[in-house]
């Protein structure tokens, strides 16, 4: 479905009055925040932000097929172009503005420093094609994050080209599956506990492989009976979040990986919620083979606070031979390369190249300078003061918002609620857009789903206690009036930008292309 | 003609050795919206308590079953243009596929409209 928009129709805009006042303003305007429209809607061919002189030099070499119609761009002058995308970034939320309490997403802050770091020209300016020779610090800024990874989880090698967290997961499966095909045991089923993450079953499938799930125990961990039943000379892997996405640490881990090695298969493990135990729990000891890091998550730089993601795969010493193209080797008197023109000498088992040039070179540098302005010590401070925040808010709501799992023990990193509870017709969605009134970013919703209603509240080390309590007596006041039925929260938001937006209807009737005069 | 029920939340209509298959009253209304379906072609082989099917919301994507094991006759194309018709009328017009059951026997492990509200009541 690729419907240009010629209805006229605007996703939620308003049409009721403008929060309490019940003013409505001729511009669409509420005080200083400007209602803009789209770009395609105020540029113009007439107008045009730059002033080029006509070329000269002769004929073009175009050969008659110069383009005669016009391109269709909205033209600006500088100012409005500024002022849009200025105007529109007001009507964002960002870390940057205030607690982003995504679940399963560790949005922490972004430290400057690691921005100053990433654009020194020595970094910012560099080119993939460069001569290995005139990029030597660059591959020992690689090297040197990649001795940490390595030190921080207790693994053999690590891989540093995947892209992002699903990028990794699949490098990791990839490895696991040239490791058993390396043996002539090539398995076509892949465990995913209830538990893990969404884009683990995801990874399998993509992978090539049957993905069946292991249930949960009713604390919310990995059933080991379970998972010890279905273990076979069919399985090739177990893919396990740990911590997993109920914030619970899987206290089983050893037993799990024991078990699945006795069974001639490896272990995946998810490492998004790293943040939880990192300087404190290495996944090494834990008899894991595989499992990636996100540096955009556990080193800084979340979505939208820094840059792309980048998700490194740390490997057991039976999958290191496995690792893809291109990784840095260090030599005497500096480092190099070893892409696949090096010839299989360099890397007989490895499974090839899973992306262009070398990684996120940029998310290198900020993940080094977040770990060394953090230093060993700084780092485990990071986990610990991470798992007391999302404590102080599971037990600050656990009288207000049913804690599934908060009877049995502290949750790591994130607080998981559940709607029980709430009055009839209310649901987790009302509350969570009552939260964007508040003026607070949603928590992850309806995930895990092994969890009626859920909310996920992942408030990260950054918070202070002031910011905590602010979004505990936020997120209290909307519990109350959930459970005792409150139909105005149905209507919420009523004094964000946009109103409820009809999800149901971009997702079945999408509209993805601005049609000119539409 | 017979209909029995899974507790996986799909309901199937037999109809001689052939079946008609959908998702429950109950199971929509805990999906909510329903955004996107994706039904079996015809001819394919479907096995019990395998995916057989996909019913994607605004909430979640979930995996619909097989309650018992076949061969597609025909997957409701319907659904393709139409996917609320799994919201506003789950055990009728918004039926996922018919096939042709393998055995018989399969059906033996399914409930009847009355166990399955019981079931439905436990949870």
């Amino acid at each position: 479905m690729n419907a240009p928009n010629t209805s006229g129709w605007k996703p939620g805009t308003p049409d009721a009055p403008t929060g309490e006042s019940g003013i409505v303003t001729v511009t669409g305007n509420r005080g200083l925040m400007l209602e803009e429209p789209l770009i395609f809607e105020i540029g113009g061919a007439d107008t045009c932000g730059v002033d080029l002189p006509e070329p000269s030099g002769g004929a073009d070499r175009l050969g008659g097929l110069a383009r005669s119609e016009p391109f269709g761009l909205p033209g600006l002058s500088e100012p409005e172009t500024v002022r849009h995308y200025t105007r529109l970034s007001r009507q964002n939320y960002a870390i940057d503005c205030g607690i982003f309490p995504l679940g399963s997403c560790t949005m922490k802050h972004n430290p400057r420093l690691n921005e100053k770091v990433a654009r020194m020209p020595g970094f910012g300016d560099l080119h993939p094609l460069q001569p290995e020779s005139t990029v030597q610090g660059a591959l020992a800024v690689i090297d040197e994050l990649a001795h940490w990874l390595l030190a921080l989880t207790g693994m053999h090698s690590v891989a540093m080209s995947p892209k992002a967290g699903a990028h990794g997961e699949l490098c990791g499966i990839l490895c696991i599956r040239a490791a058993l095909e390396a043996r002539g045991d090539a398995r076509s089923v892949i465990l995913v506990p209830e538990s893990a993450h969404g884009t683990n079953p995801a990874t399998a499938a993509f992978a090539g492989y049957q993905v069946e799930n292991i249930p949960a125990t009713p604390e919310g961990r990995v059933d080991l009976a379970a998972l010890k039943a279905r273990l076979g000379s069919d399985v090739a892997a177990v893919m396990i979040t740990n911590p997993n996405t109920c914030g619970l640490f899987e206290r089983e881990m050893k037993a799990i990986s024991d078990a699945v090695h006795a069974a001639g298969a490896l272990v995946y493990c998810d490492g998004a919620n790293f943040n939880a135990i990192v300087g404190r729990v290495r996944p090494g000891d834990l008899g894991i083979d595989a499992m990636h890091i996100n540096l955009h998550k556990t080193f800084s730089t979340p979505h939208g606070g820094g840059g792309p993601g980048s998700g490194p795969v740390v490997l057991s010493e039976a999958l290191a031979p496995f690792a893809p193209l291109p990784f840095v080797r260090k030599v005497a008197g500096g480092f190099e390369l070893i892409e696949e023109e090096d010839g299989v000498a360099a890397a007989p088992h490895s499974f090839g190249r899973m992306a262009a040039f070398n990684g996120q070179m940029g998310m290198f540098t900020r993940a080094l300078a977040y770990i060394l302005s953090h230093g060993a010590d700084g780092l485990r401070q990071v986990s610990g003061d991470a798992v007391l925040g999302a404590n102080y808010i599971l037990r600050s709501l656990q009288d207000v918002l049913d804690a599934p799992f908060g009877k049995t023990g502290p949750c790591m990193h994130e607080a998981l609620f559940s709607d029980r509870g709430f009055a009839e017709g209310v649901a987790t969605l009302d509350l969570a857009k009552a939260l964007i009134d508040e003026g607070f970013h949603p928590m992850t919703m309806y995930f895990p789903l092994v969890v009626h209603g859920a909310m996920l509240v992942e408030p990260t080390e950054c918070e202070s206690k002031a910011s905590l309590d602010q979004f505990i007596m936020a997120l209290r006041s909307i519990a109350e009036r959930a459970r005792a039925g409150d139909e105005s929260l149905h209507q919420a938001p009523q004094l964000a930008p946009r109103r409820r937006l009809d999800e149901t209807r971009a997702a079945r009737q999408p509209v993805l292309a601005y049609e000119v005069g539409g | 003609m017979p209909r029995y029920f899974s507790e996986e939340h799909e309901w199937i209509e037999v109809d001689g050795d052939s079946a008609t298959i959908g998702i429950t009253d109950y199971a929509q209304g805990q999906l909510g919206d329903i955004v996107f379906v994706e039904v079996p072609a015809a001819g394919a082989t479907v096995a019990k308590g395998k995916e057989a099917a996909v019913v994607e919301s605004v909430k979640a994507a979930s995996d619909v079953y097989a309650p018992v094991s076949g061969t597609v006759i025909e997957g409701n194309a319907a659904l393709e243009d139409d996917p609320a018709l799994v919201n506003t009328a789950p055990e009728g017009d918004g039926w996922f596929f018919k096939l042709t059951i393998a055995d018989k026997g399969e059906l033996d492990g399914l409930m009847d409209e009355v166990k399955y509200k019981a079931f439905v009541a436990s949870l």
